[in-house]
């Protein structure tokens, strides 16, 4: 497995010179772009009948920004997320990261863009039951280095994901598996697998949908610190006003487009 | 390494899977100690032919063999001299043998075989299968003074299984004709004493002939052969044996069983014992003892012979085969008996040769060269192989048909981890979705289960591999266990000859059955493991 980063050089011949469209949705914000996504649609086939979820959603993330996506539930929110975060292909449109065309990669590239440049939090959280709090934390690293690199570095490997639990304030629960951990804690340790390869953009999903109000809160505060302090990029999708009020900027999806709320 | 990691935290948090391979660790384990088990009997089997049989053999069609041997024997030398370390000549004619076993006569049918003294240890293995030890060192058909080898020398063995052997020779000889005489002393009025002894020696023409002065030993057999000269020989053995003196006429003077013996024979050992219900070895006969032997002449149509003949030692291969059949006696005594002995060259018909090859010799090379040499019509050569092949076939076959059975148990077990394996798949869809969104390539995850399943393989084929192992090493331990608690001989050494199981660990053979089982795991786990990787991330996501 070779370093994160050269999957991105070799497609940029593709990817050709032509610029990321800028289409202003968004407020000017002297920023780069760091994340774009031009006319996505994506419908899903049930049977004979195809049903449309994204018709077209154009929208444009800076570096350092916090965009949160709401909409009703099956309004298309996750597939959008999933798209963005190149879990899963677009009908049609193109997602740019860095400007640099990324849905169309092959698929070893996009699992490396995925692993390197793109960190990704759930609702459910989505830690490996197998594996304790640190090894989750670092399992994104396991994936990206091969087990001798790894073992080369896995002290310098395993500060790091001590760190970042220490960030998110899990530095208690190292040795814990995910079924001995709160709801809270699940998240936190979520956050910090999605953070260990140093991505740039970090995709939530609903990360509070199954958190009760206070624990959610301290998730938002810590999903807020990030975005301040390290001037981490993000996108949130969540179904709920209040939350996405924290964003710097808030997108509604519906009927499969995006609008400026 | 998180291929490694997960691999190893499935292992140790999957225990079904490990039910799954119990299957592949019991048929490890039993093709190893099958597979030892049938190389031991095979190599005990090929080591006791080959002991008897001489690497190659040369034979004449014919009844009556071909005359003059040593002449073939330069022949045979001439043609493959170079491979050649040592010949001797033999006659095999088949035979009855008579004895009395408390106060009853048996018979048994028997080959015999005639042998040259001198020359028979250098062309196979006779020598070493001797009780005595001074015939071992030196093959002699002189009764010796005792010390015949008193326990079976097989291991494991009861060390004093064959007590009654340490009498065995003159002093058992001395003591059973006195104990003879003394009988007839007290029953004077029977008439007829069932003693084999002497019967012959008593016979109207050749009355000396059988009987062979201790003291002068050999080389007076052949004097009283010369007052038949006048008749062609083998008239003067028929008349012999046609025209028998009444067989129980007192004994007289002309032969004392106490100082002398008759021409010495070795007696297979199977026929002079058997084991009683314990298990423990029972001898009709000993060496001292005096049989008859009834065989055809060499004159058309052939008359019976019949000639007396002292044990002089037991012979033992460990082939029932040949241990129940064989009985070997001088070649001269038994050419002159049949009357093929030239009394003027001392040269006699003989019906094969027994040629032993030098180490590095190929027999089949050997026995090619004297077949284009000698016309097939008249001789056969053959190698020990081919004497015994379909013996060795059967037990090859025996061993690839076991070895197939055994290795579709294996095979089978291979389906229960297939059908397994998919049932983790299914039931770890979400965290192969999981890893994927963290990057997992479908190659990364195929190797998760892969690797899963050969080191299912490992822990199943290793634990095999210790269980069959221990299991061969401690075989006659646990045989006898099971003697034990079920009552029942699971190993009779009556049946087998064999005190104790043969096995022998053939590391080849156990890398390959190991290696087959790792192969299994693998292929079962390979279908699953590629469902894996092309599950789709975010279905495997949302899978509930």
């Amino acid at each position: 497995m070779n370093e994160s980063k050269s999957a991105l050089r070799a497609p940029r011949r593709r990817s050709d010179s032509q610029p990321a469209p800028h289409i202003e949705i968004s407020p000017a914000n002297s920023s780069p772009v760091q994340l774009n996504a031009r006319g996505l649609t994506k419908s899903y086939r049930k049977g004979a009948t195809v049903i449309p979820v994204l018709r077209g959603v154009d929208l444009e993330v800076r570096r350092g920004e916090f965009l949160a996506i709401i909409g009703q539930s099956g309004s298309g929110k996750s597939t959008l997320l999933h798209i963005l975060g190149t879990l899963d292909a677009p009908d049609s449109g193109e997602v740019h990261y860095e400007g640099r065309r990324i849905d169309n990669l092959p698929l070893a590239q996009r699992d490396r863009v995925r692993n390197g440049q793109i960190g990704m939090i759930f609702q459910f959280y989505h830690l490996l039951p197998e594996l304790t709090a640190l090894e989750n934390v670092l399992s994104p690293l396991m994936i990206a280095s091969s087990a001798w690199s790894y073992w080369r570095r896995r002290r310098e490997h395993g500060e790091r994901a001590k760190e970042l639990l220490d960030t998110v304030g899990l530095s208690h629960r190292l040795k814990h598996r995910p079924r001995e951990l709160s709801g809270g804690e699940m998240q936190r340790a979520a956050i910090a697998r999605a953070l260990i390869t140093g991505p740039k953009v970090l995709l939530a999903d609903e990360p509070t949908g199954n958190l009760d109000r206070g624990t959610g809160q301290e998730i938002l505060e810590i999903l807020g610190r990030l975005n301040r302090d390290q001037k981490l990029t993000m996108v949130m999708v969540t179904h709920d006003l209040a939350i996405a009020d924290r964003a710097d900027r808030v997108i509604r999806l519906v009927e499969g487009r995006a609008e400026r709320v | 390494m998180y291929k490694l990691l997960l691999c190893w935290r499935y292992l140790r948090t999957r225990y079904i899977a490990l039910a799954s391979v119990i299957s592949v660790t019991l048929g490890v384990a039993t093709m190893i100690v099958v597979n030892a088990v049938m190389s031991g009997f095979a190599y005990e089997m090929k080591n006791r032919i080959h002991g008897i049989l001489s690497d190659v053999i040369f034979e004449a069609h014919s009844a009556t063999g071909f005359d003059d041997p040593q002449y073939h024997m330069e022949a045979i030398r001439r043609i493959a001299g170079d491979y050649i370390a040592g010949m001797t000549p033999t006659v095999h004619v088949p035979a009855m043998l008579t004895f009395e076993y408390g106060g009853t006569h048996h018979t048994r049918p028997v080959t015999l075989i005639g042998i040259d003294a001198e020359t028979q240890s250098e062309a196979s293995d006779f020598g070493k299968y001797l009780l005595h030890p001074g015939n071992r060192e030196k093959m002699s058909f002189e009764l010796r003074d005792g010390g015949f080898d008193a326990a079976d020398r097989q291991p494991g063995a009861p060390a004093d299984g064959r007590r009654v052997l340490s009498e065995a020779g003159w002093s058992y000889r001395r003591w059973w004709v006195e104990r003879k005489k003394a009988f007839d002393a007290d029953h004077p009025q029977r008439v007829e004493p069932p003693e084999p002894t002497g019967e012959l020696s008593t016979g109207a023409t050749d009355d000396d002939d059988t009987a062979v002065r201790l003291a002068a030993g050999d080389e007076e057999s052949p004097a009283p052969n010369e007052q038949l000269t006048g008749e062609p020989s083998t008239d003067g053995e028929e008349a012999a044996a046609t025209s028998p003196a009444d067989p129980f006429k007192p004994e007289d003077n002309v032969f004392d069983p106490a100082t002398e013996q008759h021409t010495g024979l070795v007696l297979g050992i199977a026929i002079s014992n058997f084991r009683d219900d314990n298990g423990k070895e029972r001898f009709l006969l000993l060496p001292g003892d005096d049989v008859m032997l009834t065989f055809p002449n060499a004159a058309i149509p052939p008359g019976a012979v019949n000639s007396n003949f002292t044990i002089v030692d037991l012979y033992e291969s460990k082939m029932s085969e040949y241990d129940s059949t064989f009985v070997f006696v001088p070649i001269q005594k038994l050419q002159q008996l049949q009357g093929t002995l030239d009394t003027s060259t001392m040269v006699g018909r003989a019906n094969s040769i027994q040629i032993r090859l030098k180490n590095e010799a190929d027999a089949n090379l050997v026995r090619d060269k004297l077949r284009k040499a000698f016309p097939m019509e008249l001789y056969s050569v053959s190698t020990w192989r081919d004497k015994q092949g379909p013996l060795l076939a059967a037990v090859q076959m025996e061993t690839a048909i076991l070895n197939i059975l055994l290795f579709l148990i294996i095979a089978v077990a291979g389906f229960g981890i297939l059908a397994i394996f998919f049932m983790i798949v299914v039931e770890k869809t979400r965290d192969i979705g999981i890893l994927k969104a963290l990057g997992a390539s479908g190659r990364g995850i195929m190797g998760i289960f892969l690797s899963y399943g050969l080191s299912l393989g490992i822990v199943g084929s290793g634990v095999g591999l210790v269980l069959g192992l221990l299991f061969v090493v401690n075989i006659n331990q646990i045989a006898s266990l099971l003697s034990l608690l079920t009552g029942h001989e699971v190993f009779d050494p009556t049946i087998y000859y064999f005190y104790k199981i043969p096995a022998i660990i053939e590391p080849v053979t156990v890398t390959w059955i190991v290696c087959g089982a790792l192969l299994i795991a693998v292929l079962a786990s390979v279908l699953p493991a590629r469902r894996a990787a092309r599950l789709h991330p975010v279905e495997a996501l949302r899978y509930e």
